[in-house]
């Protein structure tokens, strides 16, 4: 006999291999935004979700995927529930996360730090950091600390656009929240 | 229609989000370079999700932005004022998003139901504010041409700043410790950007200071009409 538990487990761990739409290396577990599986009576579960920007479009993307994949599992009433607190931070990517995002191109967030922007100034042309930063950016095709920032600002809210100095490629940071 | 103390509040917090949204979103496709493009247009997102979380906790939130008249927006007077040339938009970002991130730090501290909104929010303001202040500096300490532009839209935009600080009932903070701090912080990043502050009242003028009672400028009707035409046009319609 399957307890509610262990049917939660189980199906927490079908919503938690869900891909992320924008980043489709990443499963929601990988990105650390699915919260909760709870079994709420036959037939009926309840998936609390977090986004990772309060805007962030993927959500409704992620709840659509999260139903499917419980309803092919044999669930008849899933309710996708989003949650805001405690807030998700950068922190919350796992470490297979981070490494699957070096993969894809994506320079993954550095931990252990205080989240919310450096402080930079200006240069004649480009942004430039005022002092070095603890830990650098790192390129993610040549693995060169040299890199710089062309936009705080990319493809999604959730990354800034930088430039390796070595290579020459730009590439997206998932940036520190 | 009568609202209960909390929902005027988030009614007036997420118009100010919803409103700076729609006016950020005005710039796809005639930004300077494309990276700004790509900034307002992320900026313009994030807000867009605070104001739907804020006018969810309000009512639905499709009919209180795309059905309700212009009298009945609470938003401040600020966040409707015409993108204008680039160094308009940025003084407006500069102004609200220092604004909107001391509120939010002292919203997320308290236990109020904005708590958990201000937490996760202030930390997407934080690259608001950081994004405004960097072409602050870089448009005020740049050319003539782009000093006097900066000068000009700081100028211009100051005396809709005050109404900011009016307290909104419900929201209960700290607003005249707050105010000190809004100038401390704008002061600072106006004077690195060789731009003198503003000296003109905060308020007073004929036109400003009354948004959050519902009264708006001029160009605030035409932009409504601009964003919700498509729904009133077609009501119900889905994708």
């Amino acid at each position: 006999m399957v307890t509610a538990t262990a049917l939660e487990e189980e199906l927490r761990r079908l919503a938690g291999s869900v891909l992320d739409p924008e980043l489709p290396v990443l499963t929601l577990d990988d990105l650390g935004v699915l919260r909760a599986v709870h079994v709420r009576g036959e037939d009926s579960v309840e998936v609390e979700l977090t986004p990772t920007y309060t805007g962030c479009p993927a959500v409704e993307a992620m709840s659509m995927d999260i139903e499917r994949v419980l309803h092919e599992h044999g669930i008849r009433d899933v309710s996708v529930r989003t949650v805001l607190s405690p807030a998700w931070s950068t922190d919350d990517i796992s470490d297979e996360g981070r490494r699957k995002l070096r993969e894809f191109g994506i320079a993954p967030p550095r931990g252990g730090r205080p989240a919310g922007p450096v402080t930079l100034d200006l240069g004649p042309t480009r942004t430039a950091a005022t002092e070095p930063e603890p830990e650098p950016v790192r390129c993610p095709s040549c693995g060169s600390a040299d890199t710089e920032l062309l936009s705080r600002f990319s493809s999604t809210a959730c990354k800034a656009l930088r430039r390796c100095l070595s290579c020459r490629e730009p590439f997206d940071h998932f940036k520190e929240l | 229609m009568t609202l209960t103390v909390n929902t005027a509040a988030a009614l007036a917090l997420g118009d100010d989000a919803l409103v700076l949204s729609h006016r950020l979103g005005e710039w796809a496709g005639h930004a300077p370079v494309l990276e700004e493009e790509v900034a307002l247009a992320n900026i313009a997102l994030d807000l867009l999700g605070q104001a739907r979380v804020l006018l969810s906790m309000a009512g639905d939130e499709d009919e209180l932005a795309y059905l309700r008249e212009e009298r009945a927006f609470r938003n401040l007077q600020l966040v409707e004022q015409p993108g204008g040339d680039f160094a308009h938009t940025i003084a407006r970002q500069l102004y609200f998003s220092t604004y909107q991130r001391l509120l939010y730090t002292q919203l997320a501290a308290g236990e109020s139901e904005f708590a958990p909104l201000a937490a996760k929010a202030v930390k997407e303001v934080a690259y608001h504010q950081d994004h405004a202040e960097q072409w602050t500096l870089r448009l005020g300490d740049g050319t003539d041409a782009s000093h006097d532009r900066m000068s000009r839209a700081c100028e211009a935009l100051w005396r809709f700043t005050g109404e900011m600080f009016q307290p909104v009932e419900g929201v209960d903070i700290d607003w005249e410790g707050m105010r000190a701090a809004w100038l401390e912080s704008v002061g600072a990043t106006l004077l690195r950007a060789t731009l003198s502050v503003p000296e003109g009242p905060q308020s007073g003028a004929w036109t400003a200071g009354a948004g959050r009672q519902g009264l708006h400028t001029e160009s605030f009707g035409r932009m409504l009409a601009e964003m919700q035409h498509l729904h009133r046009s077609h009501p119900g319609a889905s994708w």
